[in-house]
């Protein structure tokens, strides 16, 4: 809803449309982020078209920023499995085909 | 397109398709890096944050295996599970995501590692799911870093 809205502001029959959501549930969502002040809808036209507050993005920023973060914390758990790791593996036992019977 | 860009790890997420893109570089050879993917004792030392505890329930890494496992923290468990549809040594992993606490949703994951030479290994993970909206509230959830209260909210909504 909020990429779509990022495209273009839209009603709220426009934003139920490409969903199997009810127009309710959209309008309960929206009330959502309206209270949050993510989103405003016009009052004078009857459309009352809703529009995406430009925060919005920097919200997305923030949330990718984070992601990226919490990634790049699980690879320096990595960084460190690898260099714990002796360097002369033992050839990998596997990929083994799933249960083709027992072995000779 | 969003992309952040540091020396370090590399996110994309595309604008065409509900599809996050990781790269990261490692200073090991790949084998070494598949290994740490495929070995259940050594994936558990590196997947879960660090204040969560990662309880492997089984981790079969291999073409047609599955996995499942639970991370707990605070008296609080998350259960995780998939299958592998696609494992070839040292370089690709294919496997679905489904976190338990949203059963209907799924994610196509790929693991795909590179020799780049030296003995260093790039890796490029995509996730892949079937709506914009949850693959922003993939990016938006994270239990790592303590949700707070305007994000659950959004989460919330994106979810819907």
């Amino acid at each position: 809803m909020v990429a779509r809205l990022a495209f273009a502001d839209a009603t709220v029959n426009e934003l139920a449309e490409p969903y199997d959501v009810t127009v309710q549930a959209v309008s309960k969502h929206l009330k959502v982020l309206e209270d949050a002040g993510l989103v405003s809808r016009s009052r004078q036209a009857q459309r009352r078209p809703v529009h995406l507050q430009a925060e919005v993005f920097d919200l997305m920023t923030r949330w990718i920023e984070r992601y990226r973060r919490q990634a790049e914390e699980r690879y320096r758990r990595l960084d460190d499995v690898l260099r714990s790791m002796p360097d002369d593996l033992e050839p990998p036992a596997m990929p083994r085909p799933p249960q083709t019977g027992a072995p000779t | 397109m969003s992309t952040t860009n540091t020396r370090e790890t590399e996110i994309v997420s595309d604008p065409r398709v509900p599809l996050v893109r990781i790269t990261r570089e490692f200073d090991a050879p790949r084998e070494k890096v598949f290994r740490a993917h495929t070995d259940p004792e050594l994936v558990a030392q590196w997947l879960g944050p660090r204040r969560h505890q990662m309880r492997i329930d089984h981790y079969d890494c291999r073409t047609g295996g599955s996995y499942r496992y639970v991370m707990s923290s605070d008296g609080n468990e998350f259960g995780f599970h998939g299958c592998f549809h696609e494992v070839r040594a040292f370089e690709l992993i294919v496997q679905t995501f489904t976190f338990e606490g949203m059963p209907d949703g799924v994610a196509l994951e790929r693991v795909l590692l590179e020799d780049i030479g030296n003995g260093r290994t790039r890796l490029t993970a995509t996730s892949l799911v079937d709506s914009f909206e949850a693959r922003d509230a993939f990016v938006a959830s994270g239990m790592d870093s303590g949700v707070r209260e305007g994000y659950e909210r959004l989460d919330e909504l994106l979810a819907g």
